[in-house]
Parts: structure tokens; sequence; C-alpha cells
């Protein structure tokens, strides 16, 4: 399982990458959720020893080389959000999707307050309400997405 | 591998230590990361292999938009095509009678400023580059294009498409380089306005379409429809270039600052190419700091040659290449230089 469940999670962990960068029109693009922060969140709950913490860092890092305005900036805020959720995989596992969709939320939201800090340190303050936006659209395609990453990790649920 | 499994009964990380142990880990490398990059600027070389290696990817995201576009080109019926030729054909005509007409008021601007010859234009070449990535949201205004340092393309470049400024470039990779747009809400470019030749900075406004001009007292000389050009000020952008036009002035009067809001002339939504400037080193309107199409390196050296040789447009190549000559040519440079000028009388 774990063998290779280490491509699975690369191949899904790219197509999120991807999902991410893909250029889209400037109102979608707010909307857009985060593909690959879900997609580190879903292995991290589901799999923390394939996942975890390294996945969220080199996630991160793949996300500062492509839209983070410091190398390192996202790479710590997904470090952060896999450490709590590797922690507490087994009680988030156990949750009806509702309930995991409410703590992916507030992974998201704890993700963007590190980004909002880090953004304000470096200089590069964002202040738009709209940053927030995606935190709310990823929560609401949880079920759907981890219904995805699931199939894409060989489970059948 | 379960056998290693922490305290409390939860099997986890088997290798390289706990959970706790790994973020601390982890994080400590991000921050260092963050620290290099921001503060020291170490990590350019280490950003620009990455930068490298992402392109792939860049350019196969926006595969699927480019064969669209492609797609449609290549069935446009002959009808079309041949409307649009003989449509650019009367364009291509009228951009000619334009330059005539430019060179001739070039010469008489030259000839009113007192200057012995025109200067050249201030471009010295540009170089077209496709648009690959785009992020335009209210966050960050970039593009991604497909031209690097295989290019000799350089940090803080101007960029510009056939109706007004764009940006500036940012990271350089070796196949593709980040703009910031105008647009940009931590851009700011020094601007003039063109019928008054007030200055001020035009700072974005973090949508496509707007910039906005916060530094203006209530009472500036400025309504809408003024056209906004660069002041060349700022040491990236030359001067006299079209930036934006005013579509809002709000003067209130409580408040000791007008609100003027701009749209840029640059078509930055809907752009597919932009075009790269470099400027002739030692032009009086070049930007000062990166003036220079063949020596990008010296580029803070040549202010002194530019700030002596006011008078003699040629004469910055020339003292350019005279420092490593001019202990045993001092005698003959003093005969050459009064030479030019009277050759050109």
């Amino acid at each position: 399982m774990i063998a290779q469940g280490r491509g699975r999670l690369i191949v899904s962990a790219f197509v999120a990458l991807v999902l991410t960068v893909l250029p889209l029109p400037s109102w979608l693009d707010v909307l857009r959720p985060p593909f690959l922060v879900l997609a580190v969140l879903y292995w991290s709950v589901n799999a923390p020893r394939t996942g975890g913490i390294a996945l969220g860092f080199f996630s991160g890092l793949a996300l500062d080389v492509f839209q983070g305005p410091v190398l390192g900036e996202h790479a710590l805020a997904l470090a952060l959000v896999t450490y709590i959720v590797v922690r507490e995989h087994q009680r988030i596992r156990s949750k009806p999707e509702i309930q995991q969709a409410l703590i992916v939320f507030a992974a998201l939201i704890v993700y963007e307050i590190v980004l909002f800090m880090i953004d304000g340190w470096t200089g590069h303050a964002v202040t738009t309400a709209l940053r927030w936006v995606h935190t709310l659209t990823g929560a609401l395609i949880w079920p759907p997405a981890a219904a995805i990453f699931a199939y894409a990790a060989g489970r059948r649920s | 591998m379960a056998a290693f499994g922490t305290a409390a009964g939860r099997p986890l990380q088997a290798r390289g230590g706990s959970a706790g142990f790994r973020f601390t880990l982890f994080a400590m490398l991000a921050v260092g990361v963050m620290y290099l990059d921001q503060r020291a600027h170490y990590l350019e070389q280490v950003r620009y292999v990455l930068e490298a290696a992402a392109y792939p990817i860049q350019l196969a995201v926006n595969s699927p938009p480019a064969a669209w576009a492609w797609l449609k080109e290549s069935f446009q019926a002959r009808a079309a095509l041949q409307a649009e030729n003989a449509r650019l054909r009367a364009r291509q005509r009228d951009l000619e009678l334009l330059a005539m007409r430019y060179d001739a008021l070039a010469r008489e601007n030259g000839e009113l400023r007192g200057l012995r010859a025109a200067l050249p234009p201030v471009v010295d070449h540009w170089l077209a580059a496709e648009i690959v990535n785009i992020q335009l949201n209210s966050l960050r205004q970039t593009l991604l294009i497909n031209r690097g340092a295989a290019n000799g393309v350089f940090a803080a470049q101007a960029v510009l498409d056939d109706k007004g400024l764009i940006g500036q470039t940012t990271h350089i990779g070796p196949w593709s380089a980040e703009v910031i747009l105008i647009t940009d809400p931590e851009h700011a470019v020094p601007v003039r306005v063109e019928r008054t030749g007030l200055r001020t900075i035009a700072v974005g406004a973090g949508d496509a379409t707007s910039l906005a001009l916060p530094y203006l007292p209530g009472n500036a000389d400025i309504k809408v429809g003024d056209l906004l050009v660069t002041s060349g000020l700022g040491g990236v952008f030359p001067e006299g270039y079209p930036v934006a036009r005013v579509t809002e002035v709000h003067r209130d009067a409580v408040q000791p600052l007008a609100q003027v809001r701009a749209a840029p002339l640059a078509h930055i939504d809907t752009d597919t190419e932009v075009m790269l400037v470099w400027f002739r080193a030692g032009h009086p309107a070049a930007p000062v700091p990166n003036a220079g199409g063949g020596d990008l390196k010296s580029g803070n050296r040549d202010m002194q040659p530019q700030a002596l040789s006011v008078k003699p447009p040629a004469q910055p190549p020339q003292t350019t290449d005279a420092p490593p000559a001019v202990p045993p040519a001092a005698a003959p440079q003093p005969g050459s230089a009064p030479a030019t000028p009277g050759g050109e009388r």
C-alpha cells in the first residue's frame, strides 16, 4: 500500500498543482479552491506516513515557486497545517464528511492566516477580503474532492 | 513499521522522529529559506533553477488555451484572412505616414532644444515575448513570459505593449521571466500629467483596469481625460511613454488629497504578446540605473559619463571605451574630440 501509495500521492499532488496554477479568468480565480492544499490535507489525514509534513513542506515550496513572493512562505504554512492535521488524523478520519469539511475550513483559515502574516512581514501585504474567499470554496468542495482523492488513492469508499 | 509507534498508541512517523520534531525541522528550514530569500538574496541561483524546473509545467498548463487559439486561427476562412490582411496593410501605411511625421518632429524638437543633431530614439531594440501564464487577481498581478536570461532579459526591465506601459520584470528564469504589472497593488510608476507636466506616482489598484493616483493634493490641476506618461524618474522606465488616462477625479473639500483613478492604456487583460525593451545607454531619456543594452553590469558606472557628456551625443561610447586607453592615449584623445562636433556641423 505504501510503496504504490507514494506513486499515487505524487501523481495526485502534481495534478492538484497543475489545477492550482492553471490560468483562469480573474473572477473565477478568486473562487478557485486551493487544490494542492486539499490534496496535502487528504493524504495527511488518510496516510500520514506517506504524506505528512514533508509532503506539506515540498508542496508549499512548489507553490512558492509558482506564486509566492518569498520562497518558503507557503512551505511554512503548509508544514504547520499538515503538522496539526497529522497529529489529529485519527480523530479527523472518523468524522462524517460534513464535519471534515468544517475542519478543512479551519485548517485553510490557519493556512491563510500564516500566509497573511508572512506577507505582511515581508512587505507584500495584500489586505483585500478576497484573499479569504478560497478558504470557503475549499471547504465546500472538500466532500467531492475527498471522494476523488480516495478514488485516486485506490480506496473504494 | 508501526512498531515505532509513539506513546499515545498512534502509529505515527516510523522514520525521522515524531511529527513535532519533523515539524520543527521543516519550520526552521522554511524560515531559514524565507530569511535568505527576503533579506540576503542568497537564493537567486536556487530560484533560477527552480523556475527553470517549473517552466515546463507552466507551458503545459497554458497549452489548452494556446491550442484552442491555434485551432481557431487555422480554421479561419480565407475571406476573413484576406480582409484582415487588407486592414493590416492599411494600418501599416497609416503608421508609416505617422512615423515619417514623427521623424520630422523629432528633428524639429532636437533643433528647438539646441542640440546639434537629432538624438536617436531612446529604444535601442526590443524583443517580443509571449505571455505564458497570467495571474490576474487582486492579490498579485503578474505575467509569465517566455523570454529569460538566455535572451538577455534582466531584472527591472521595462515591458510595453503597442498601446502603453505594462510593467517590469521581477524574477528572471533561464527561459522565462515574471513581469509585475503596473496594476499590481505593490507596483508604483512615476508619472507625469502630459497636459500640465505635473509629476506624481500611479499605484496599482489591484484590478486589471485601474490605477490610483493617491498623492495628488485637492487643488491639483488634473481632470478626466488627461494622459499620464512616464516621468523617467525612478530609474526603470524611460521618460515619455504613455501609461494611463485619467477616468475619475473626486475632490472632497474635507479631504486634503484628491482621489484620482486612471485606466491603463495597455490592454493588460487581453494581451497575448508583450514587448521587452532595451534602452540606449547614455541617452538623456533612458532610465539611469539600468541604462545598458550591451554592458548591463556597469549600469551604475554609466552615470558619470552620461552626466559629463550632455553636449555631444556620440560621446558615451567613446568615454566607456576610453578608461583602459586613457593613460597611453591622453594626447590623441583631445585632438579627436573637437573633430567630431566639427564634422557634424
